[in-house]
């Protein structure tokens, strides 16, 4: 079994897997039996000024699939609801009695020097190894001036991440909101400030369904709905994109990134970890299933490196980022095509309606003689979307095979159709 | 669990087990053999659903029901416009659901049989929407009728697809009298189809169900033949639909076939059918079941089913030749039926009561079925014959016969003008009620062209 140690903002962790802070890390009896289950860390849930805030009943609502598999779910739950003294400590008796797992303290106070040093200090007296700055909480306290309300302002940022650092000698993690126009901003700001790591994404502001009988937007309080913070499987791109744009931007990739934003499985977190990540945090996915999940997470994750001989999570931690570019630098003169292998086709028609309908006319479905269908691909036609090769059912049934091409590696800036062509050299 | 053909046939309480039902379980042999899906096994059936596009399962239904539309609506949670759906291909989708042979029909085609071998449960999908729109008596009916062309049809026979005219016809805007022979309507429906398919007396709400959409009269004990001439029906009204079914069965051709106890397999199901608790059917205690059909199979399993001790199906070649199909043939083994094959009666035997059947083992010798000269006996106290139905020409002059079936164009019209047929009279595919349905609704889209023109 693979090393799945890892350092992330100069603290060790046993493995690259936190729980964000969030309901499964509330209060000690949740986080006990999640270091027994095998989580690296946790993220306590965000701790606040005194008098603790009030939550509302009716919190989350969901995004189904069909099959009612959840993709994500949205919530409207404020921080921590319980007095600040009683978390600071059972993280004491936490630290104590685990050691060797990590707890990071979540933090959000109005935008006032004293309030956050005051706060800072308190939670980094309780033996935390880390404080996270939660500047990202897209309901509730944004109408309070804090979460989001700060995360949005890239000023803002930079002032409260410098003032906790100041306040207190142990890491700090600027947790950043994705809703934003520009994640580079917030990165550079939270660096400015003096940031040891960035957490990301926080919940994407959301409105998630709507009660057809009531016509109110759930989660529903009362006959009302307000917006709330998606998370969950379907955030995943947004947050792997934000995770590779720090990484891959000079000025902000020596961050360290806490990676966070739908991982659901091993081969998640290791994308997010490729991406940029030098470890990760997981919330819905316990939500959904329980702290178990870490099971798949550890194992999937070290038989993976097994498999491809990496003996330490820093070997791969990255591994995607120089792969990142941008459009303009992509091989125009590169073709690939979608190839059909007709002893796996089980003859449902989708590649052919779908390419029919909406993309390039490219597959063609012939009647045989004995009434059973063949898909063939026309070459001339198919224009290498993929679109087939997602949408079939089965799979490896449709591959894209790359065209063998003496043409160079041309980018559009070269292209010949490119009226604004920089002429080459 | 054993698994037929992609059907867990442990789903229905009635047939695990042994396969022997006793006296005081009979009135439960007779739940529903393919119990009602709950709204989770629809979701997560409904889902199992590829869309396809251009969909075998299409294809191969009589009807052509969009499948794939119907179990897309499903799984959006819209199983009322999924019944829809259906209904507007086959108005009688929830017998359809219930009595075809899925398992030869859509299900056989699906494509989800390539590469996992069990088919979507297309039936029990079918029927879950069925009921889902049925169950809300407060909805109208949920087709309308086109502008009344003040057309009268009379239509022959209130089976499948007797009714299935009816209701197209009507719903193309034109008024039609359904002369019925019996006191009740539904044909097959209400007097054939096995007990444990056909539960609740569903047959009747079905055509309570089509009634709905208006302009549909029907006369009861009013017989073709008997009570009413072709010639009068073509006087008047302005077109005629026959859908009569097979009226006769045929005989064995022995001594002693008109013996107490040897029954028509036919007249034992209706009579079935009609008896309330089934408990108070009277059942022999050794049968013995003549056939290779699924009325054959259908009466073997019922008769067990009542709590006789031992049911016997004779046919006289082998498994594959037989009509039922393979699901039928193993249902009829899980149920305790004692299949034998290769043997045909040769007399029945009785000494003042009847005691059993004596058969002679048969073998195929050029292509040629002959017995082997080698006999055996079994006893019984009653015998059901499942030996084939034949159509009751005498009712039916005016038209012509060929092969025992009412020779028709391809626009359901006979050698008649004026009056069309479809169903088991006819030969258009198999005998099967979805078949007629599609006859009947066919028959109707033609008399309205018919009509048009003349
Ligand atoms: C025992 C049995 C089991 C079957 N099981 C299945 C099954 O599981 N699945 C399946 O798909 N198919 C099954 N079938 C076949 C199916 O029932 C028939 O294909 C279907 O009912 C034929 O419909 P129809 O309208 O043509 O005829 P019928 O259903 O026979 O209806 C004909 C109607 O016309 C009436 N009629 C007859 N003569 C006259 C007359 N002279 N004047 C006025 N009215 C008249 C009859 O009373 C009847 O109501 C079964 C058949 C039998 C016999
Ligand atoms: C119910 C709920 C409450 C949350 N509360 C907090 C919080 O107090 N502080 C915080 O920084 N993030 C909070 N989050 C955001 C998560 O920590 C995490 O950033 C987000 O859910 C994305 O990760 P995921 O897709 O793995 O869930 C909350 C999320 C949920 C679902
Ligand atoms: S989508 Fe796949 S399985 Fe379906 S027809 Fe196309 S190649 Fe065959
Ligand atoms: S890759 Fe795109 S264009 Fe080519 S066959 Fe598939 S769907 Fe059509
Ligand atoms: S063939 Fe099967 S999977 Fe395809 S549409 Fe029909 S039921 Fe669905």
């Amino acid at each position: 079994m693979a090393d799945l140690s890892c350092k992330i903002a100069g603290i060790d962790s046993l493995n690259p897997f936190w729980l964000a802070s969030a309901p499964p890390t509330d209060k000690k009896y949740n986080v006990v039996r999640a270091f027994q289950a095998g989580w690296g860390g946790v993220v306590w849930k965000t701790l606040g000024i005194d008098p603790p805030v009030v939550n509302v009943s009716s919190r989350y609502g969901a995004h189904h699939d069909q099959n009612r598999r959840l993709l994500g779910i949205n919530n409207i739950e404020l921080i921590s609801d319980r007095p600040l003294s009683v978390n600071l400590q059972e993280i004491r008796e936490c630290r104590k009695e685990y050691p060797d797992h990590v707890i990071i303290g979540s933090m959000m106070a109005p935008i006032e020097e004293r309030a956050w040093k005051d706060l800072a200090q308190q939670i980094a007296e309780s033996g935390v190894h880390g404080i996270e700055l939660n500047l990202g909480c897209p309901h509730g306290m944004c109408e309070r001036g804090m979460g989001s309300a700060i995360g949005q302002v890239p000023e803002m940022v930079e002032q409260v991440t410098r003032w906790v650092k100041d306040a207190v000698d142990i890491p700090v993690f600027t947790k950043l909101t994705p809703n934003i126009t520009n994640i580079l901003w917030s990165a550079e700001a939270a660096l400015k400030g003096g940031a040891d790591a960035v957490s990301l994404i926080n919940t994407v502001n959301s409105i998630i369904s709507v009660d057809l009988d009531s016509m109110v937007p759930e989660p529903m309080v009362d006959g009302k709905g307000t917006h709330g913070g998606y998370c969950g499987s379907a955030v995943k791109p947004i947050a792997l994109n934000m995770v590779a744009e720090i990484a891959r931007t000079p000025e902000t990739r020596d961050l360290h990134i806490s990676g966070i934003g739908g991982i659901t499985t091993w081969k998640d977190a290791v994308e997010f970890m490729a991406l940029g990540s030098n470890a990760v945090q997981v919330c819905t996915a316990a939500m959904i299933y329980g702290f178990r999940v870490v099971d798949d997470l550890i194992d999937g994750m070290s038989q993976w490196m097994d498999d491809k001989g990496y003996t330490s999570v820093e070997q791969f931690t990255r591994a995607a980022v120089p792969q990142v570019a941008n459009w303009n630098e992509l091989n125009m003169n590169f073709d690939t095509k979608a190839v059909i292998n007709p002893d796996n086709c089980i003859e449902c028609g989708r590649c052919h309606i779908a390419c029919e309908d909406t993309s390039h006319q490219a597959i063609a479905m012939n009647v045989k003689e004995d009434g059973h269908r063949e898909f063939v691909v026309i070459d001339e036609e198919c224009v290498g979307c993929n679109l087939c090769y997602h949408i079939c059912p089965v799979p490896d049934c449709i591959t894209m095979e790359p065209v063998k091409t003496d043409k160079p590696y041309m980018t559009w800036p070269e292209h010949p159709l490119n009226p604004m062509r920089q002429a080459a050299e | 669990m054993t698994i037929l053909q992609g059907k867990q046939v442990s789903k229905s309480g009635a047939i695990q087990g042994s396969g022997h039902i006793g006296h005081n379980d009979t009135d439960d042999g007779f739940s529903d053999l393919h119990p009602a899906y709950s709204t989770l096994q629809a979701m997560a059936e409904s889902n199992r659903c590829l869309y396809c596009y251009d969909a075998p399962c299409v294809t191969a239904c009589p009807t052509s029901i969009d499948i794939p539309g119907f179990i897309r609506k499903i799984s959006t949670g819209n199983p009322d416009g999924a019944a829809k759906t259906i209904l507007s291909a086959n108005i009688m989708g929830g017998t359809c659901a219930r009595a075809c042979p899925t398992e030869v029909l859509c299900e056989q085609a699906c494509v989800r049989n390539v590469s996992e071998d069990v088919a979507v449960e297309i039936g029990s999908l079918q029927r879950f929407a069925v009921d889902h729109l049925m169950a809300r008596d407060e909805l109208p009916h949920p087709f309308k009728r086109a502008p009344l062309t003040g057309k009268q049809i009379a239509v022959v026979g209130a089976g499948p697809a007797g009714l299935s005219c009816a209701h197209r016809a009507a719903m193309l805007g034109h008024d039609v009298t359904v002369f019925e022979a019996k006191a009740k309507p539904g044909g097959l429906n209400e007097y054939g189809l096995a007990a444990y398919k056909m539960t609740n007396d569903f047959a009747q709400r079905e055509v309570e169900f089509l009634l709905g959409i208006g302009g549909i009269r029907i006369e009861y004990g009013k017989a073709l033949g008997r009570d009413i001439s072709l010639e009068a029906l073509r006087d008047g009204y302005d077109a005629v639909f026959v859908g009569v079914g097979l009226g006769a069965t045929n005989e064995l051709g022995l001594p002693g076939e008109a013996f107490d106890g040897v029954d028509d397999a036919i007249a034992f199901i209706e009579q079935l059918r009609q008896t309330e608790p089934k408990s108070d059917m009277p059942v022999g205690n050794n049968v013995i079941v003549i056939g290779g059909g699924n009325t054959a199979v259908d009466a073997a399993i019922q008769a067990k089913r009542l709590g006789a001790d031992e049911v016997t199906l004779v046919y006289r070649r082998g498994a594959e030749h037989m009509l039922a199909t393979e699901y039928e043939q193993e249902l009829a083994k899980i149920n305790g039926v004692v299949v034998r094959h290769w043997a045909k009666p040769v007399a029945i035997k009785a000494n003042g009561k009847l005691i059993g059947m004596e058969f002679e083992k048969t073998e195929l010798r050029d292509g040629k079925l002959v017995g082997t000269g080698e006999k055996f006996e079994i006893r019984a106290d009653q015998i059901l014959k499942a030996i084939g139905q034949k159509i009751k020409a005498d009712d039916l002059a005016g038209m012509e016969i060929a092969g025992g079936k009412i020779v028709v164009d391809e626009n359901y019209q006979t050698t008649a003008s004026g009056i069309f047929a479809g169903g088991d009279c006819i030969k258009s595919g198999e005998d099967l009620t979805v078949q007629s349905v599609e006859d009947g609704k066919q028959a109707a889209i033609a008399i309205d062209a018919f009509l048009k023109t003349a």
